[in-house]
């Protein structure tokens, strides 16, 4: 048990000592577990670095407006479909269970963005995977079993529009379930980049992720500039150091909302699995 | 018959709302997941951008050949498949002992707690656990690379060798995953028969043992459920990982059918051979995600749906 705690935990607290050390300490190697010669040295650079800070704004609106699409789009799929007496119910959910198991793929959904001129645009992040069939099952167990025919009965005798039970009863009712998926959805925006590869050229619209890939595994963008040997091999090890700061500042905001959001985390594992 | 038309109509009328709200996502679906589909028949055209999708010429089955005849199709498979296999049986092990050994926890607070740091690594980016693994498999100052020398190893460059490529791939997977997967197994062992329990300690087994009889077989079909199912998803290896991890060294390893798709067609703008071999991808997916439901469901009471 402790054994596999301290795996788990060993790389990120070797990364996150390793960002506040300093850049000779880090050439030389002697950096094996806590900081030495600690200083911010490595997180005032990164956070001037504009291209961080675009990437990291442009993650912010990607990962708020996508959830907040996904979330309603989600929800406005999931209403209907869990109403028991809606015709043509089983044939519109087994349309968006099928995506589940097929798809045109690559090339052919490129060439769908493509042609609706999204290309290129912040669009193409946020719409094309908003809906997440797995996440719409989620919420659709969720409406079926946790919401009792009751409810619906009595609103409707009182004369209520499907819209007014909506937002009156199922909304304040799944809370929970809003929490699940939001997280996930948000989790996906800000983690993924494929997208952005693919759909996005002009590089003020890049997100975090895809600016720290550049940085971090492309070697393109240099956060370093100069030419003089004795600077440049001080500004190597300061290019070192700087990748460790850079994988702190952009793991640490999901990290910092994790232990709150930990509870609801679990359960979604847990309804995603009730269903199979 | 007539009765039943007029009551669907009414229905359909009375609630006309659900289906305004239905239609939001349902034109979502229609547009960047049905159209794509439609757009396979790029597989069966030699698609030129100027003529448009409608007026490329026809070519059958030519694409399929190439990529089944071409030199690297066994190697693309191949390492996709053994990526996913390799993936499987190095993850559910830790999985499980990890959910036992979370289960074993009398105090609940050490359990919030273990549970906290081995849920962690899945908010990990992938662009951050690959550059995490960059950085500390460093030739010059990786401390993993520093590591694998005490024990032995000469070369300095773990990330350029092909054959490494696997075992990177697969063990970081596990860090980052095991606490993620061990949930599953965990909510199994709560449900497991207290009684059962009790049963064990009147008899006077060691912790071991109980865990050996009671626990593990009370597992098991979840086990088997989840193997099952994994076995689906055997060609369908993601590729954001792997395309961060890929360079030309140790390409012979790490190209797998989702890096060749988008290599072959974004990159070298061969979009027919691409949707080709996308396409043969999709349909084996389908097929095996089928297979594996029914064999699930055969075992089980459960399925996907």
């Amino acid at each position: 048990m402790i054994a596999s705690t301290l795996v788990v935990l060993y790389p990120i607290v070797y990364i996150i000592s390793s960002s506040f050390s300093s850049a000779n300490a880090i050439i030389s190697g002697k950096v094996w577990l806590f900081p030495v010669e600690p200083n911010f040295n490595a997180y005032t650079a990164v956070f001037k670095n504009k291209q961080v800070l675009g990437g990291y704004m442009n993650s912010i609106i990607y990962t708020a407006g996508g959830t907040l699409i996904s979330v309603v789009l989600t929800i406005a799929a999931a209403y209907p479909l869990s109403r028991k007496f809606l015709p043509g119910r089983k044939f519109f959910t087994a349309m968006f269970v099928f995506t589940m198991l097929f798809s045109g793929g690559l090339i052919p959904t490129y060439f769908v963005v493509r042609n609706m001129h999204l290309i290129d645009t912040r669009w193409a992040i946020v719409l094309p995977n908003a809906l997440s069939i797995w996440n719409l099952m989620v919420t659709l167990t969720y409406f079926k079993t946790s919401l009792s025919e009751e409810l619906f009965e009595a609103a409707t005798l009182e004369g209520a529009s499907d819209m007014r039970i909506l937002t009156s009863i199922v909304l304040p009712l799944s809370q929970a379930i809003i929490a699940v998926i939001g997280l996930y959805y948000a989790i996906g925006l800000w983690n993924s980049y494929f997208d952005a590869l693919i759909y996005l050229k002009s590089s003020d619209k890049f997100p975090l992720q895809i600016i720290l890939r550049n940085i971090l595994i492309s070697n393109q963008a240099d956060l370093s500039m100069g030419a003089d040997m004795v600077a440049m091999a001080r500004r190597q090890g300061m290019a070192d150091v700087m990748k460790f700061a850079l994988i702190v500042i952009s793991s640490a905001p999901l990290l910092m909302v994790y232990p709150f959001v930990q509870k609801y985390f679990v359960k979604g594992v847990m309804l995603g699995s009730i269903k199979g | 018959m007539p009765d039943l038309h007029k009551k669907t109509r009414k229905l359909m009328l009375e609630h006309w709302q659900l289906y305004l709200l239905l239609l939001f996502p349902l034109i979502n679906l229609i547009i960047f997941k049905y159209l794509p589909i439609l757009g396979l028949q790029m597989a069966f055209k030699d698609f030129r951008v100027s003529k448009g999708m409608w007026d490329s010429p026809w070519v059958g089955l030519k694409h399929f050949q190439a990529f089944f005849t071409s030199p690297n199709f066994w190697a693309i498979i191949g390492n996709t498949v053994t990526i996913s296999l390799y993936t499987i049986v190095a993850a559910f092990p830790f999985a499980i002992l990890l959910a036992i050994g979370m289960n074993e926890l009398s105090s609940a607070r050490a359990r919030k707690t273990v549970q906290f740091f081995t849920y962690a690594p899945y908010f990990i980016s992938t662009v951050v656990l690959v550059s995490m693994m960059m950085q500390m498999f460093d030739p010059r100052i990786g401390i993993l690379t520093r590591l694998l020398q005490l024990f032995g190893y000469r070369g300095d460059n773990v990330f350029g060798s092909a054959t490494a490529f696997r075992h990177l791939y697969v063990w970081s997977g596990v860090w980052q995953q095991t606490g993620y997967n061990a949930i599953m197994y965990l909510a199994a062992l709560t449900a497991i028969n207290v009684e059962l329990y009790d049963a064990a300690k009147v008899d006077g087994c060691s912790k071991w043992q109980r865990i050996w009889h009671v626990d593990l077989p009370g597992i098991q079909p979840t086990i088997i459920i989840l193997l099952i199912l994994n076995m689906g998803y055997i060609m369908s290896v993601g590729f954001e990982k792997v395309y961060l991890m890929q360079n030309p060294m140790n390409l012979e390893n790490s190209e797998i059918i989702a890096t060749y798709v988008y290599r072959m067609g974004l990159i070298n703008s061969n979009f027919s051979f691409s949707t080709a071999v996308g396409f043969f991808n999709s349909l084996i997916n389908l097929i095996l995600m089928l297979s594996v439901n029914k064999a699930a469901q055969k075992v089980g009471e459960t399925s996907l749906w």
